[in-house]
């Protein structure tokens, strides 16, 4: 089954990124006031 | 271009580019489930084969597969995408031409896949038969998407970035990593390539690939459309939004270890298979959350539902979407997929998925989006969306309904034995048997066929009606970005 040498390697870099993404969001005040934003789409346009 | 026409065009939204992906949708819609009605036909009735090679079933087949998920589906998420983006990001798509370069690569691989796929041309691989040039052209005509979408995202006036932002940009990127891996293959000559990878290598990264585009291609993409769509039409936020932050991370983790439960009691390891299963199972929850979420939007406002044949497109897209999403943890159970694979609950599974989910949410997104894109608040026909909606959910139930009886019938067939141990039925009892159940599952497709030759009309008169205009952007608020 040679091909997890290549599929989990890849899997494990992909939950890094996945996990390097949510840090910056958090870091970037993605989350803050969020019921907030919610509603956003709803006005103007 | 002169420095006001420049400075003018920034001020504006690019909508020529949604109108363009949200037209091909629908005719792409048409012609993808037409090939399906086509060789739902062959397999009730072999002979309309008609003997001529590129008409055979073997090589339509995959031209309807890659039809209805590549150029309807394709041509929808691109669609929705590029409005979704610049509306919630309040600034004109990133990257000028290159959005143009997006839609017309995009149709181009549409079209050599539908010369190529009936010549006989394909990898063998499911959803992603098409050989190796094609292949080039979609990672080319992808890397520009990516440059576009995360590009207005780069640029966007509003810092918070909407939760719809977040599926299609895993979506997009997801499907860059699944498509570069899969197709990895040597050529040998313009039309014919070898993987590579061989055996039951192949088939894992086949069904690691296959899964990845449902859970990706099928499901984030579209649950970016819900995100938008239905707040939109319902006039409603999201009913918790963190909630959809939440099942965002929950569901792109769990999607991607998911495909052993395409492999079950196959040459892949135990271990491996059971992996598949046990997070195919866990899958039901974010799965339900997006679910549940977009549902509940419509609370406090149940009563939408009785006049507004769009928002019933967008929930009981949903529905199907429940279903679909706790039928196919089912199936990933070893002992039930012993009975189930290789039979039509397979294929009742996936077309609930695909007519139910994908294709109704599709529909009544459009729905929303093709009017505005006309400068109208509604379509040409609103009882025209009302008529689609009913054929193409009678269409749906009919179809899924006769796969699950016949799959299940198949499973049980098959596996029944004798007293002295020799299996009951011979393989070709099992065909004869589902006969009639493939006449009402082409039933069924034909109805939901129909459903979208109605709608191609109604977008034909809603165009002819209306008037192509550029949308400005609002000036915004600082004390609101």
């Amino acid at each position: 089954m040679d091909i997890l040498y290549l599929l989990i390697p890849l899997s494990v870099l992909l939950v890094f990124g996945i996990i390097g993404v949510f840090w910056w969001a958090l870091q970037a005040g993605q989350f803050d006031n969020i019921e907030r934003e919610g509603e956003r789409i709803l006005k103007g346009d | 271009m002169s420095v006001s026409n420049r400075a003018s065009q920034s001020a504006v939204y690019n909508d020529t580019v949604v109108r363009q992906f949200a037209i091909m949708t629908v005719v792409w819609g048409v012609v993808g489930m037409l090939v399906g009605v086509i060789i739902a036909a062959q397999l009730t009735w072999p002979a309309l084969n008609l003997g001529v090679e590129w008409l055979s079933y073997g090589r339509l087949r995959p031209l309807h597969t890659n039809a209805v998920i590549f150029a309807f589906g394709g041509c929808g998420l691109f669609a929705a995408s590029y409005y979704v983006v610049q509306r919630t990001c309040q600034v004109r798509l990133f990257g000028g031409q290159l959005a143009a370069f997006t839609f017309w690569g995009w149709q181009a691989v549409i079209l050599l896949a539908v010369v190529s796929l009936p010549m006989g041309m394909t990898s063998g691989k499911e959803y992603a038969e098409l050989e190796w040039p094609i292949d080039v052209l979609i990672t080319l005509v992808w890397v520009a998407y990516a440059i576009v979408f995360f590009g207005t995202i780069g640029l966007r006036k509003v810092r918070h970035i909407y939760v719809a932002n977040w599926f299609f940009g895993a979506f997009i990127l997801a499907v860059a990593v699944l498509h570069i891996v899969n197709s990895a293959a040597l050529p040998v000559d313009i039309f014919k390539s070898y993987s590579a990878y061989a055996g039951v290598q192949d088939a894992m990264v086949q069904w690691w690939y296959g899964h990845n585009a449902v859970g990706f291609f099928l499901t984030a993409g579209f649950l970016g459309m819900m995100y938008y769509f239905i707040p939109k039409q319902a006039e409603r936020p999201v009913y918790s939004y963190r909630l959809s932050i939440v099942h965002f991370w929950a569901l792109i983790f769990t999607y991607m270890w998911a495909g052993p439960h395409h492999l079950h009691y196959t040459a892949l390891p135990d271990w491996t298979q059971s992996v598949g299963m046990v997070f195919s199972l866990i899958l039901l929850a974010p799965s339900w959350g997006g679910m549940i979420n977009g549902i509940m939007t419509l609370s406090g406002a149940w009563h939408k539902l009785r006049d507004d044949p769009i928002l019933r497109f967008l929930i009981v897209s949903l529905s199907f979407y429940g279903m679909s999403t706790f039928e196919g943890p089912m199936m990933s159970i070893k002992t039930v997929n012993a009975l189930s694979h290789y039979t039509d609950w397979t294929v009742g599974h996936v077309h609930s998925g695909a007519l139910g989910w994908v294709g109704l949410v599709t529909m009544g997104s459009l729905y929303y989006l093709i009017p505005r894109l006309y400068g109208q608040k509604k379509m040409y026909s609103v009882p025209a969306i009302e008529l689609h909606f009913w054929i193409a959910t009678l269409g749906i139930v009919l179809y899924i309904a006769a796969m699950w009886i016949a799959g299940v019938m198949q499973g049980l067939m098959w596996r029944a034995v004798n007293p002295d141990g020799s299996l009951t039925y011979t393989f070709v009892e099992s065909v004869k048997a589902t006969f009639p159940f493939y006449v009402i599952r082409l039933l069924g497709g034909v109805l939901y066929l129909g459903g979208m030759c109605v709608m191609l009309w109604n977008t034909v008169m809603t165009a002819r009606n209306g008037r192509v205009e550029d949308v400005r952007i609002p000036a915004l608020n600082p004390a609101h970005a």
